[in-house]
C-alpha cells in the first residue's frame, strides 16, 4: 500500500455517512429519516444552532399540508407527534373580490372534502410543532448525526464521494450531497448549478389571527388585485393569514404598528369570523421563483426550494418539497435494494426526470394564476368568474381540483399513497 | 483493495479512466444498456433471493453466493452483484474492457475478480459458481448450444442460469436493428446479425439440451413513452431473459 493513487483512493473511501444533507430547515430532516429508514446513514449539517430554532411559542408561521404530505410524515414517524395540534381543511372556498367587499363575491369556487373518498384535503400546522417532530424523529435515529451551527465552506466531489470542508474546520466525506438549503442554496451555487426565476413585484405578509366566531375548517382565498389574500383554519377561533401586496405596499403596511395594521387587514377580510385580533409575530416573504436549471449533478441532489422556490399562492411550497423528498428516497432506496451506487449518476437522473416536469409545470400554473387573478382588468374579472363559475358547476372537473388541492394527482412516491 | 490486479501500465490509467468514464456515464455510449439495466437488474436480484432465499431489504443479501458475470463490460452487473454481498467473477473476451472495470470497481471500493476469459476455458478450468449470468451475449456466440453447456458445466449442481436476449421475428428486426442501430443511433450499427437472434422456443430447447431446467421467463419491455424499460409477463416480442436451474 505504498502506491501514492493507492493511498489516495483508499483515504476517498471513508465515509463519515453515506449521505449529506446541507440544510435542517423541513425538507433536509425529512429526506434523512427517509433515508435512514432504507438503512443509509445520514448527517444534517445545519448552519443555524439548534437553539435558535427550538421556539416554544406560536410564532405565527404555519403550512397547508396536503393529505399526500400528510401522508408521507405519517410512514416517517412524524406525524403521529403533530396530529392533535393539527386542524383539518375540511373546505376550500376561492373567490374573487375587491378590498372592502369581503368573501362576497357571487362566483366561487367551492370544494369541499366529502367530494373524495380519502378525507380532508389537507392539514394546516404550525411552523414550531413540525421542527419539533422532525428533531424528536431524527434524534430517536442513530444512523443519523445533527451538525447545527455549522455552515459549509467548501464542498468537494470526485469519482469516490464528496467532502464538506465546515467552518469549524471540520471536513465531513459522504457518497451523496443533498442540497436541502433554500432558495439561495450554497450547495447548488458551489457545483456551478445556474437558477431561473424572476420577481412577481408581490410581498407576502403573513400572520396569525385570534377571531371570534368559529372557522368550521372551512379555507378561503381571496383573489384581490394587488394579490391574494389566503385564510387558512387554525386549531380553535385562530387562522393564518397570508396577505400579498406589491413591495411598497406591503413595506408600507409592514413598517405599521399592529394595531394599524390590523385596520388596513380588517376591509380586505369581511366580517364572516366576526372581531379579529393578531396572534404572533408579523412575517414578510417577498415573492420570486426560482427553480434550479438542473436539480441533480454528480454525487449531488437539491431538493425542496433549492431546487424550486415557487410563489406559495396555493401553500405547494412545502408539500413540493416533500415530493421531492418521497421521490429521491425512492428512487435511491430501489437502486439500493438492486445493488446499484445510488450516488451515480444514472440513478440521481431518474429522481431529476421525475421531479423535473412536476416542478416546472406547478412553479408555471402558480405564477399564471397569480398574474391572472392579481388583476383588476374588467374584461379578465368578467372572465375569470365564468371560469370559476364552470368549474364549480361540473362535479368531475371540481373533483378534479380537489384531488390536486389534495396532491393526490400525478406519479405520487409510494410513501405519499398511503 | 484490488491494487494487485491492477497490472495496466500506469501511462494508460489516464485513457482507461477515461473509458470507464463513459461506460458509465448514462447520456453516453452506453445509454441504452443505463436505461436497461435497473430492469435487468430487478429481475436478476428476485430470481436469486428466491432461488436462495435471500431478504433484499438486509445489508448484503447476497453474501456467501459465488457469481460470474460473461461478457461484463465496464462492469455494470458485477458492480451490483459484489454491493449486495455476491463473490464476483467477471469475464470478458474483449480485452479492452478489463482494465476498464477495474478502474471503476477501484473507485468503487469493489473488490471484483475481472478476468480475460470464456465461458468455455473457465468451464475447463473447473470453476463452479451458485449464479451464471449470460446476459446479452448468447446472440454473439458462433455455437449456442457449445455455449450453453459450458454456462450449465460452471453452475453447482442446483445453481441459478440467468439469460437473456433477443426474438427473432419482424418486430425485433424493427426495433433492435432498424430502431437501435440506425434511427436512434443507440448502438453502432453491426452490433447485431439480426439472423443470430433466438425465439424464447428455441432458447428453451437450446437450455434444456444443455442439461438445464428453465424455470421462468419475462420480456423487457420499453414504453416511448414514460421512456422507461419495464419487465413483462407476456410480451417477450423483443428483448426477453429466462431463469433456468441446473438439475443437481
Amino acid at each position: 500500500m505504498d502506491n501514492p493513487d493507492c493511498r489516495r483512493i483508499l483515504a476517498g473511501m471513508t465515509y463519515d455517512s453515506d449521505i449529506l444533507i446541507v440544510g435542517g430547515g423541513l425538507n433536509g430532516p425529512a429526506l434523512a429519516l427517509a433515508t435512514a429508514q432504507t438503512g443509509l446513514s445520514v448527517t444534517v449539517v445545519d448552519a443555524l444552532p439548534r437553539a435558535a430554532q427550538a421556539q416554544d411559542d406560536f410564532d405565527g408561521r404555519a403550512y397547508a399540508l396536503a393529505l399526500s404530505s400528510k401522508r408521507l410524515l405519517t410512514a416517517l414517524g412524524v406525524w403521529g407527534r403533530v396530529a392533535e395540534y393539527s386542524q383539518p381543511m375540511l373546505e376550500i372556498k376561492v373567490s374573487d373580490g375587491r378590498a372592502g367587499e369581503g368573501p362576497l363575491s357571487p362566483f366561487f369556487l367551492h370544494f369541499d372534502h366529502a367530494e373524495i373518498e380519502e378525507g380532508p384535503m389537507g392539514f394546516m400546522l404550525e411552523d414550531r410543532f413540525l421542527r419539533r417532530a422532525l428533531a424528536e424523529a431524527m434524534a430517536e435515529q442513530d444512523a443519523i448525526t445533527l451538525l447545527d451551527g455549522e455552515a459549509v465552506v467548501s464542498q468537494d466531489r470526485d469519482a469516490s464521494g464528496v467532502s464538506l470542508t465546515l467552518a469549524s474546520g471540520r471536513v465531513l466525506r459522504g457518497r451523496l450531497l443533498i442540497g436541502a438549503d433554500g432558495r439561495k442554496s450554497g450547495t447548488a451555487q458551489r457545483a456551478g448549478i445556474k437558477r431561473t426565476g424572476w420577481d412577481y413585484g408581490q410581498t407576502a405578509l403573513v400572520c396569525a389571527i385570534e377571531h371570534d366566531l368559529p372557522h368550521h375548517g372551512v379555507a378561503h382565498q381571496f383573489f384581490m388585485p394587488p394579490g391574494p389574500l389566503a385564510i387558512l383554519p387554525l386549531p380553535g377561533n385562530r387562522s393564518s393569514i397570508v396577505w400579498s401586496e406589491t413591495h411598497d405596499n406591503a413595506a408600507a403596511f409592514d413598517a405599521l404598528p399592529d394595531e394599524q395594521y390590523m385596520q388596513m387587514l380588517r376591509p380586505r377580510f369581511g366580517d364572516f369570523l366576526g372581531q379579529i385580533r393578531l396572534a404572533g409575530k408579523r412575517f414578510t416573504y417577498p415573492l420570486n421563483l426560482t427553480i434550479a436549471n438542473n436539480i441533480v449533478a454528480d454525487r449531488l441532489a437539491l431538493i425542496g426550494d433549492a431546487a424550486h422556490g415557487m410563489h406559495p399562492i396555493a401553500g405547494q411550497g412545502l408539500n413540493a418539497g416533500l415530493r421531492d423528498v418521497g421521490a429521491l428516497a425512492q428512487v435511491l432506496t430501489n437502486a439500493t435494494r438492486r445493488g446499484e451506487d445510488f450516488a451515480a449518476a444514472p440513478v440521481l437522473e431518474r429522481y431529476q426526470q421525475w421531479r423535473r416536469f412536476d416542478t416546472a409545470s406547478l412553479a408555471l400554473a402558480t405564477d399564471l394564476t397569480n398574474k391572472l387573478f392579481s388583476n383588476d382588468n374588467p374584461f379578465l374579472r368578467f372572465g375569470r368568474d365564468l371560469g370559476m363559475g364552470a368549474i364549480n358547476a361540473i362535479p368531475g372537473l371540481r373533483r378534479s381540483f380537489i384531488r390536486e388541492a389534495a396532491g393526490l394527482t400525478g406519479d405520487l412516491p409510494d410513501l405519499m399513497r398511503g | 483493495m484490488q491494487a494487485a490486479q491492477t497490472t495496466v501500465d500506469p501511462a494508460e490509467v489516464a485513457k482507461f479512466e477515461a473509458m470507464a468514464a463513459e461506460w458509465w456515464d448514462p447520456k453516453g455510449k452506453f445509454k441504452p444498456l443505463h436505461m436497461l439495466n435497473p430492469c435487468r437488474l430487478d429481475y436478476i436480484t428476485r430470481q436469486i433471493a428466491g432461488e436462495y432465499d435471500r431478504d433484499l431489504t438486509a445489508q448484503k443479501p447476497f453474501k456467501g453466493l459465488r457469481l460470474l458475470d460473461i461478457g461484463c463490460g465496464g462492469g455494470l452487473l458485477s458492480e451490483p452483484m459484489a454491493r449486495l454481498g455476491a463473490t464476483v467473477v467477471g469475464a470478458d473476451a474483449a480485452e479492452g474492457n478489463l482494465p476498464v472495470a477495474r478502474i471503476h470497481a477501484e473507485q468503487s471500493g469493489l473488490e471484483i475478480d475481472y478476468r480475460h476469459t470464456t465461458a468455455e476455458a473457465l468451464a475447463a478450468a473447473g470453476e463452479q459458481f451458485d449464479v451464471v449470468l449470460n446476459m446479452e451475449v448468447v446472440e454473439h456466440v458462433a455455437d449456442p448450444q457449445a455455449y450453453l453447456t459450458a454456462c450449465q458445466q460452471l453452475l453447482k449442481p442446483g445453481g441459478l442460469h440467468i439469460c437473456s436476449t433477443i426474438n427473432r421475428n419482424s418486430k425485433s428486426f424493427a426495433v433492435a436493428i432498424v430502431g437501435a442501430e440506425f434511427i436512434m443511433r443507440w448502438l453502432p450499427k453491426g452490433t447485431h446479425e439480426w439472423h443470430k437472434f433466438i425465439t424464447p422456443d428455441e432458447l428453451f430447447a437450446l437450455i434444456r439440451g444443455a442439461g438445464l431446467d428453465p424455470v421462468d421467463r419475462k420480456g423487457f419491455v420499453f414504453n416511448p413513452i414514460s421512456w422507461q424499460w419495464s419487465l413483462s409477463d407476456r410480451d417477450l416480442s423483443v428483448n426477453y431473459v429466462t431463469a433456468s436451474l441446473k438439475r443437481g
